[in-house]
Order: structure tokens, then sequence, then C-alpha cells
């Protein structure tokens, strides 16, 4: 670790590469050649992967492609032991913990619905809220109207207004996905990892949950893990098929799904 | 003005319950006992000021343990520690008030070191002849452990269980370490033998009655900054902590510095606890850092309700009123007894007296009033 772990926020001078290639500068997020393994086993083999400002991507794969440990490769949980990590075209993710990443704007949903289940859906949403967040600044800190506001729109969007005092721990399944889903949007992030939203979710939530992610795909940039291929295709946006750790076939789904070897290892004949 | 709003501004009715309850413990206790004949029915006897003055330090302890316990979830096996480096501070002020009243009648030194045949005060004692030096280091010996071992245990992620286990040992450790003569600070006998402090005799009856009354007004300021934080923001993202850390990690919060700040205040808050306990009881000996000590602390607060400060409070009081009475009837069945109140606490109320009067509470509320239509019924989307 480099980086001085009291900073909270971004270092004044960002970790940067001489020359990056324009194709890493255009990059919102550029992974090349990562590899990590735990006791032996290859989690990530040499993935490769960008995404540009504004898109937004559908991550697919067998149990055990690396789906998850992508995601925790790039929010700082997990350090690759090769390759580049590179956020917003200049900064080396690999050297940052996850505070200093998700301060960057890279905002997470966990794959099991994770919520501060003791506190209310309004505080929830509060807590995420993009403000000030040392230990100082939010002992003293006083409710302001524009984060109340603030509150309120993501509320309407997450759909979650008439719920906004109740404890998150009361709510069901599919209300706590949008509710983290809601919090990850209060974070105003540049890039939303979203793992399994609609998981656990009826027929119809999983279309509403598509609908919403659609809406804020217009003004961020998604990458949506998911096996609910229904779900995927209602997105209708390119596919990544990851197997052993790296990219088995990318495209829109009908290529990837037409693939011989997706189908061979995923999808099933 | 800013900092009344700061510990005034959220404090909910049991919370101003036990505030004016305090404060007329604080003015009355003194007053029956001092001013009252001790034959009338009224009159408080000085072995009840002793006692409860006592209660009082453990209830601020208890409520430092429920700060980073019921919290923010971090089990801590070894407060008794903060709190016997806050008493040993106090102890090593009065120790220097002796003077030349001990046995060897030693103009400076005291006499555990007369006895070593020391012939001077060793480092660790310079300064603590002054009063204000003397409550600095009450705050800060303990306040500075507390960072520096909370520095890396929190940055080096070490929770949960492992996190408890290194603070037993760090109680442990010191314990063995103040029982050696050479450390300086009076062996295994400890200190004691105290005279006066700032002057007034330790022993008078006005003495003890304001040092309960001091224990009181403790008491209440460190409830009043237990409550500031655990209402502020930073209380929430406390919570949220306990909770769900990786969650809390992922908005973009330095979890390791929320720990550290309320591992701190909590520690300062035992050591200000032990510093009042030593003049009362009169002494201060190594085995105030004995690992049971900050176990029956935890006992304390999972019977009063982990998590509500008032309920840490009360359980200190009522487990020591129990020890008090027990260890009185039946000597050899207090720890039986104590970890029975754990198993049964743990199985049958496991949010605590408090907890669980506040649930009845409203759920009585709940039934009297007419069913509206809340948002909370609504059947899900």
């Amino acid at each position: 670790m480099l980086i001085d772990p009291m900073e909270t926020q971004l270092p004044a001078d960002p970790v940067k590469a001489i020359e990056r290639p324009q194709v890493v500068t255009q990059s919102l997020l550029y992974l090349d050649g990562v590899s990590v393994s735990f006791d032996g086993f290859r989690a990530i083999n040499n993935l490769s992967l960008i995404i540009a400002p504004g898109e937004m991507r559908a991550i697919i794969g067998p149990n055990g492609a690396g789906k998850t440990t992508m995601m925790d490769i790039i929010t700082g949980k997990t350090k690759p032991d090769a390759g580049d990590v590179i956020f917003d075209g200049q900064i080396d993710l690999t050297q940052l913990d996850e505070t200093a990443i998700a301060n960057l704007g890279i905002g997470r949903k966990f794959q099991k619905p994770t919520v501060f289940e003791m506190h209310t859906v309004e505080v929830n949403i509060e807590m995420a809220v993009k403000a000030d967040r040392t230990v100082f600044g939010t002992l003293f800190s006083r409710q302001s109207a524009a984060i109340g506001r603030r509150v309120d729109d993501i509320l309407g969007i997450v759909r979650l207004g008439d719920h906004r005092n109740r404890l998150a721990g009361d709510l069901s399944h599919g209300q706590k996905q949008w509710l983290e889903i809601g919090m990850l949007l209060a974070q105003d992030p540049k890039l939303l990892l979203v793992d399994e939203p609609a998981a656990g979710m009826t027929d119809v939530e999983t279309g509403a949950t598509a609908d919403l992610l659609k809406d804020i795909a217009r003004t961020h940039s998604v990458v949506v893990v998911e096996h609910d291929m229904g779900f995927i295709r209602e997105l209708g946006v390119k596919v990544t098929c990851l197997h052993e750790g790296s990219v088995l076939a990318e495209g829109s789904l009908d290529q990837v799904s037409a693939d011989e070897r997706v189908i061979e290892v995923y999808l099933g004949r | 003005m800013m900092l009344t709003r700061f510990l005034f501004e959220r404090i909910d009715r049991g919370g101003w319950v036990f505030l004016v309850l305090l404060g007329i413990a604080a003015v009355l206790v003194p007053v029956l006992n001092l001013a009252v004949p001790p034959g009338s029915m009224f009159h408080v006897s000085n072995t009840a000021v002793g006692l409860w003055g006592k209660y009082m330090t453990y209830a601020l302890l208890a409520i430092a343990v429920d700060l980073v316990w019921g919290y923010c979830g971090i089990l801590s096996l070894g407060h008794g520690a903060f709190f016997a480096l806050g008493g040993y501070a106090m102890g090593m002020y009065l120790m220097l008030q002796i003077g030349p009243r001990g046995v060897y009648a030693h103009p400076t030194l005291p006499d555990f070191m007369v006895f070593l045949n020391w012939t001077e005060l060793p480092v660790a004692w310079w300064g603590f002849s002054s009063f204000p030096y003397a409550m600095l280091m009450v705050a800060l010996v303990p306040g500075l452990l507390a960072f520096v071992f909370g520095w890396f245990a929190f940055r080096s992620r070490v929770t949960g269980v492992y996190l408890s286990i290194i603070t037993q040992a760090l109680t442990y450790a010191l314990m063995l370490a103040f029982f050696r003569n050479d450390m300086g600070f009076g062996g295994n006998n400890g200190l004691t033998d105290f005279k006066d402090i700032l002057g007034f005799n330790i022993q008078s009856q006005t003495t003890r009655a304001v040092l309960f009354s001091l224990s009181v007004l403790a008491l209440m300021a460190g409830y009043l900054v237990a409550r500031a934080i655990v209402t502020s923001k930073a209380g929430k993202i406390i919570i949220a902590i306990r909770d769900a850390e990786p969650r809390t990690r992922f908005l973009g919060y330095r979890v390791e510095n929320f720990k550290l700040f309320v591992w701190t205040v909590s520690a300062v808050m035992a050591g200000i606890a032990g510093a009042l306990y030593v003049p009362q009881v009169g002494i201060i000996n190594p085995s105030e850092f004995s690992p049971a000590n900050s176990i029956e602390a935890i006992v304390w607060v999972a019977v009063g309700g982990r998590g509500t400060l008032v309920g840490a409070a009360l359980g200190a009081g009522l487990v020591n009123f129990a020890k008090s009475w027990f260890t009185g009837a039946f000597p050899q069945g207090w720890l039986f007894a104590l970890g029975g109140l754990f198993i049964l606490v743990t199985l049958f109320l496991p949010k605590g007296i408090l907890g669980t009067f506040t649930d009845w509470w409203k759920r009585r509320g709940e039934t009297r009033k007419p069913p509206t239509a809340s948002p909370a019924s609504q059947p899900a989307e």
C-alpha cells in the first residue's frame, strides 16, 4: 500500500503512468491482463475488459467464472497478482483501498442485498448521499435541506417513498435490492457495479428492476452481473461472458448466446 | 452555546428521567447524609454513600463499554485496563499528597519506594504532585493507550472474537506488569493509605459526600457525551459499521477512523471513572486489571441492555447491588450467581432489562391506539 490510509480524499497527484495509450485514457474502466489466485486456484486469469463512459454492460457466466472476484478487484477488496486496473483513463485502482475507490465514484451493490437493517430506509439513503465523510464532519453535521431533497429524489426513483420510515430490516427482499440500488445512486458514482440485482425477485419486480437500471444507465455507466437471461434481454446491452476467469465471448446477447463455447459452458444445449 | 445544543438537543424522555434522577441524587444524598441526624429515617448512612458512589463510577464504566460494544460492535474484554490506568493516575497524585506523613516519614518518596531502597522519584511519577497534571494524565494515559492499540488493531482489520481476545491479553499483560515491584507502581500492594485530596481529608464524611456528587456529575456528563455521539450522523455510521461493516466501507466511510474515535472516547471515559473510584475505595492495586473485572463490566451492560446507554448504567447499579448483597449473604455463591445471570439474560432477555421494557412499552402503546392505516401495513409491491 503506497497510499496513506488516513487519506480520505483522492490523493492530490493520482498515480499516473507515463503516456497511456488512447484506448486507456478514453475508457472509464480499463482492465488489462488481470490475474489473481487464491491458494493456487486462478479465480481471474489474464482478464481484459474495457467499459466506455456512459456504457451499460451485462456480465454473464457460470458459477465460479470470476464475476464477483472481478468486482472485488475493481472495488479494492482484492488486490490482483498481475495486470492493470485503470479508472477514468488515469487512476490506478490497484493502489487504492475500498474507501478511496468508493469516493472516486465507483458504487457497488452486493450479491446478497446489504443494507443497514437497524436504520430506517430514509437514514440508509441519507448516509449514502455524497457529503462530508470524516469523523468530525459527521459528528457535528446538521440536517441540511439539500440532502433532504436529494433523499426525496432517490426515494422516488427507487419507489420506496411510502416506506421511508420503516426499518430497512423489515423490507421485503426485492425492496432491499432497490434500497441498495438507491444507496448507490445517492453516492452519485460515475460507475455502478451491480451484482445480481434481480436475484430472488418475482417476474414483475424483475421487470421493474430492469426499467430502473435502464433509467439509471442514461446518466451513469453501469456494469450488471446477472444470471437471468430474460432480464439481460430486457436491458438490451452489450454482453460479456466470463469463463474460468477470462472473457469467453463478447457482443450482443444474440451473438453471445449463439457462440458455441458459451452454449457449451454456460447456456447448455 | 454550540456545545449545549450538541449535548442536549437529542435526549429522549428516558434520558431526561435518568438525568433528573441523577441530578436529584447528586444534591439530596449528601444533604441527607450530612445534615440529617443519624437517628432519622431519612438519614443516608456513610456506608451507603461510599457504596453508591462506587456504583456511579461503575455505571460510567458501563456507559463507556456500551458505547463501543452496544453501538459499534467492538466487544472489549479489556476495558478494566483503562479504568485501572485512570485509577493509578489518581492514586499517584494521592500518594504524593501523603508527603512526610508516611510510615517511613520520607519527605517526598512514598513508603513502598523507601522500602525498596529507592532514593529518588522515578520519571513516571514526575509531575504527579500537581493536581491538574494528574487529571490530565487520568484522561491522557488511557486515551493514548487506546489510540495506539486501536490504530493498529482497526487498521489491520482485526475484528470480532480476535479483537476481544487481544483486549483481554492487553489487560492481562498490564496486570502482570503492575504486579512487578520494579515497575514502580507499588507492586501487588498497589497504592493506598491516602491522606488527603486537594488539601481535604479523604476520610472526612464531607469529602466523601462531595466525591459521591462528583461521581454522579461525571456519570451525567459521560451519558451526555455518549448520547450526543450516538445520535449524531457519526453515530448512525457507527451503528452501520456494527451491522454491515463492508457496506459502510463501500459507501466511502473510513471505518477504522470511526472505530478509533469511539474507542478512544470510551477509554478516556473509563479512565475518568477509575480516577473517581480510587479515592472512594481508598486503594488501587493490580487486581483491578484482572480480566474478570472487564468481563463483569460486559455482564452489567448485557443485563441492563446493550445499545441503550441508560440501561448499561442501570445494569451496573443493579448487578453491583446484587453483588454487595450476595457476597454478604452467600460469599461463595456470587460467581455462580453472576454466571447464571449472564446465561439467563442471554437466553430470555437478549435486549437486557431496559431493551425488553422499552419493547413492552411500545407494544402497549400500539395496542391501546386504534389501528390506523400506517405505511408499514401496505402490501409489498
